[in-house]
């Protein structure tokens, strides 16, 4: 007997995922489908009588109309017309029993395709809570088609539901009596009709759920409850954070200075040392603050708490054209741009997505904190400001808007031009709320933590490696004079380009700190500390740094250089990221060019008018 | 006169009696509107209640259709045709 194939397919808020979890535990695996950036769930099950069976989690569908990439994966796959995908031997319709007049419409589309299928009612348990009582018996004669009644925590229905896959696929006979019209009209009227026909009790509205969006819609405690929500997640991502990333930080270093003692001085020693440990470094340094960031939306998402989220943001986003799940990628880029362009997933169009990937780069990550920090230190006098604030924190704060208000711009013209399309609808189910469960918080948690060291990470790794060779090679000539950086690659680099910044102001120094720091802006820090030849550790190159800028660069250039890192895309990580994730060359290389380009007018326009002002 | 699922008030229910798309003025996202509506759950003869309204402009709005509730533009509503209870 070869192993069956058996697609899980449903609408959205079926409980599907849930379901699959349960099903395949942690025996599963997450692709992309080749060529559309459509999350692959797959699954492995072993049945009593050790036979395996194949499961897949197709993403929610409402109907065969598809208008998504993930819809037309979904009923590629089914149909049997998938490039990649086989045509599954057995659907597993999964409906929420607690919506079956809407679910049922869909069971009776897809039996059309002929396919042998088995109707899970889902989420029974929570039906039977609210008073809601279902003839099951009576569903299955109605149907034609066996119905099992799963509950995602509990293996008893699911066990049942296992055993009855434990099978050949000829054993399975396709469903008959499938309607002759499909028009959703007609299905609908007969999945009303069924509904009629097999529910005991109708039950009453879910309380808990009405409680709880008196509050999260409320006109005035929802926008209160939203953003104490989002601070406290900025709180964790930001104060959480540090004491793990520190710690990163600090094993690194110790790795780092264990290998000096070991390997002797050398160009071998320092591969290791700058190169390779300091680029597996600036990887994992980022993983508590991804870690943090992801269980908060994980969490959110599976609570249901997510989709009031995007009701409350929504008339806002709308206004630049977006829809309110853009929301929470862009504010995750504020922790790291590479989080939040693949938490962009959940947007469900096309053209919305990519607009949302477009601008994360936008919002200010913490990798540009350093920078700001160091400058503003360095060239802005913390003056009072109308008597209560300080100057320094008001140039932090312009950074920060600079880039959202940038961001709001260049989505609005987006959609103007580039990504215009049909308006998309809203219409989105708000979701019962529910109590998540860890156990597939933490298999997805896991997930995209492997995704973001896969996929990001690797990247940065060569890219760290790259460019410690670019900064070392061609070694210095006997007689050299200035640093060593002066005469490698990335210096030559640098140092060509430098005309190219002249009308930005900046100098020979800054333009060779920009190439390594193509890595990570925060880079760019040490890089001029290794430009300007200082000695001692983070923090005295930083202080020392500030004392040469201070007497080395006019405020003009200064500036320039801050309005610069608002846009310019100093990170390598995040072009790579954006490229998995549109799946195209020709976005990444928009991004790269509408951010340089802006970088270059903004920084030459600050430059100007402030040696024009002074 | 003809209501709209857009003109209710918070609490007030009504019975949806039909689409008519032709009252959103984007034609080309009013063509596939009906169709998607109707697959979300929106049937003819099936109660309606308004729940809540979103912060600005009270706009969006989520609706009790059903057992299920559902959050929609104001726009979109304004397509939803109601009528009186039977």
């Amino acid at each position: 007997m070869s192993g069956l194939n058996v697609a899980l397919i449903g609408a959205p808020n079926a409980g599907k995922s849930s379901l699959f979890n349960t099903l395949s535990g942690s025996h599963q695996k997450v692709a992309n489908y080749p060529g559309v950036t459509v999350e692959r769930r797959s699954g492995l099950i072993t049945t009593e009588s050790g036979h395996t069976v194949k499961l897949i989690d197709l993403p929610g569908i409402y109907s065969l109309n598809d208008r998504s990439l993930d819809e037309t994966v979904s009923r590629e796959v089914i149909t049997g017309e998938h490039e990649f995908e086989t045509q599954p031997d057995v659907l597993v319709c999964v409906i929420n029993a607690s919506n079956i007049r809407v679910h049922l419409r869909l069971v009776l589309e897809l039996k059309s395709l002929g396919l042998p299928m088995i109707v899970a009612l889902n989420m029974h348990d929570l039906a039977t809570r609210d008073g809601i009582e279902i003839d099951t018996n009576r569903l299955e004669e109605e149907l034609g088609l066996p119905v099992f009644t799963t509950v995602a925590v509990r293996t008893s229905g699911i066990s049942r539901l296992v055993e009855f896959l434990d099978r050949d696929a000829s054993a399975y006979s396709k469903p008959t009596g499938a309607m002759s019209d499909t028009s959703t009209r007609a299905l609908q009227k007969e999945a009303g009709r069924i509904t009629k026909l097999v529910t005991v009790k109708e039950g009453g509205h879910h309380k808990m759920t009405r409680v709880l969006d008196g509050i999260a819609l409320h006109p005035v405690l929802g926008p209160i409850l939203f953003f104490v929500m989002l601070f406290f997640m900025f709180q964790a991502v930001f104060s959480w954070a540090e004491a793990p990333m520190d710690m990163v930080q600090g094993t690194f270093a110790i790795i780092g200075e264990a290998v000096a003692t070991y390997i002797p001085e050398g160009i071998f020693r320092s591969f290791i040392q700058d190169g390779l440990i300091a680029g597996v470094g600036s990887v994992l340094v980022f993983l508590p603050q991804i870690i943090i960031l992801f269980s908060f939306i994980l969490l959110l998402e599976a609570s249901g708490y997510m989709a009031r989220a995007a009701f409350i943001m929504d008339k806002l986003m709308a206004k630049v054209g977006l829809n309110g799940r853009a929301f929470i990628p862009l504010l995750s880029s504020f922790a790291c741009a590479i989080p939040g362009i693949m938490a962009t997933r959940t947007i469900a169009n096309h053209s919305d997505r990519i607009t949302t990937i477009m601008i994360a780069p936008l919002m200010t990550c913490s990798a540009r904190l350093p920078v700001y920090t160091l400058m503003i230190a360095a060239f802005i006098p913390n003056d009072p400001v109308l008597g209560y604030f300080g100057l320094q924190g008001v140039v932090f704060f312009t950074l920060y808007l600079a880039g959202i208000v940038s961001a709001i711009i260049v989505a609005a013209v987006m959609k103007k031009t580039i990504t215009k399309g049909t308006l998309q609808p809203f219409l989105m189910e708000l979701p019962k709320y529910q109590l998540p469960r860890l156990k597939h918080v933490f298999l997805e948690l896991w997930q995209r933590v492997r995704a973001f060291l896969r996929r990001a990470g690797t990247i940065i790794l060569y890219a760290a490696i790259a460019l410690w060779a670019l900064t070392l090679y061609p070694n210095p000539p006997e007689d050299a004079t200035e640093a060593d950086i002066y005469y490698s690659a990335a210096g030559l680099i640098g140092r060509t380009l430098q005309p190219v910044f002249e009308p930005l102001g900046f100098n020979w120094e800054i333009s060779i700190a920009l190439v390594p720091g193509m890595a990570a802006r925060e880079v760019a820090v040490s890089a001029l500390g290794t430009v300007y030849a200082l000695q001692g550790d983070e923090d005295q190159v930083a202080e020392s740094l500030a004392t040469v800028m201070q007497s080395a660069w006019p405020l003009s250039t200064a500036l320039a250089f801050l309005a610069w890192f608002i846009y310019a895309p100093q990170c390598l990580a995040t072009l790579a990221t954006a490229r998995r994730e549109t799946n195209s060359w020709g976005w990444t290389a928009f991004m790269t060019g509408y951010l340089f380009g802006l970088a270059y007018l903004i920084a030459m326009i600050v430059n100007l008018a402030a040696k024009a002002l002074m | 006169m003809t209501k709209y699922l857009s003109e209710l008030e918070i609490g007030e229910t009504g019975i949806i009696a039909g689409f008519d798309t032709t009252r959103v003025h984007d034609q080309e996202f009013a063509a596939d509107l009906e169709d998607r509506l109707l697959e979300i759950g929106f049937e003819e003869g099936i109660s309606a209640e308004l729940l809540h309204v979103g912060p600005i402009g009270r706009d969006p709005l989520a609706v009790k259709v059903g057992t299920m509730t559902v959050a929609l533009r104001r726009m979109e509503a304004d397509a939803i045709i109601l009528g009186e209870k039977e």
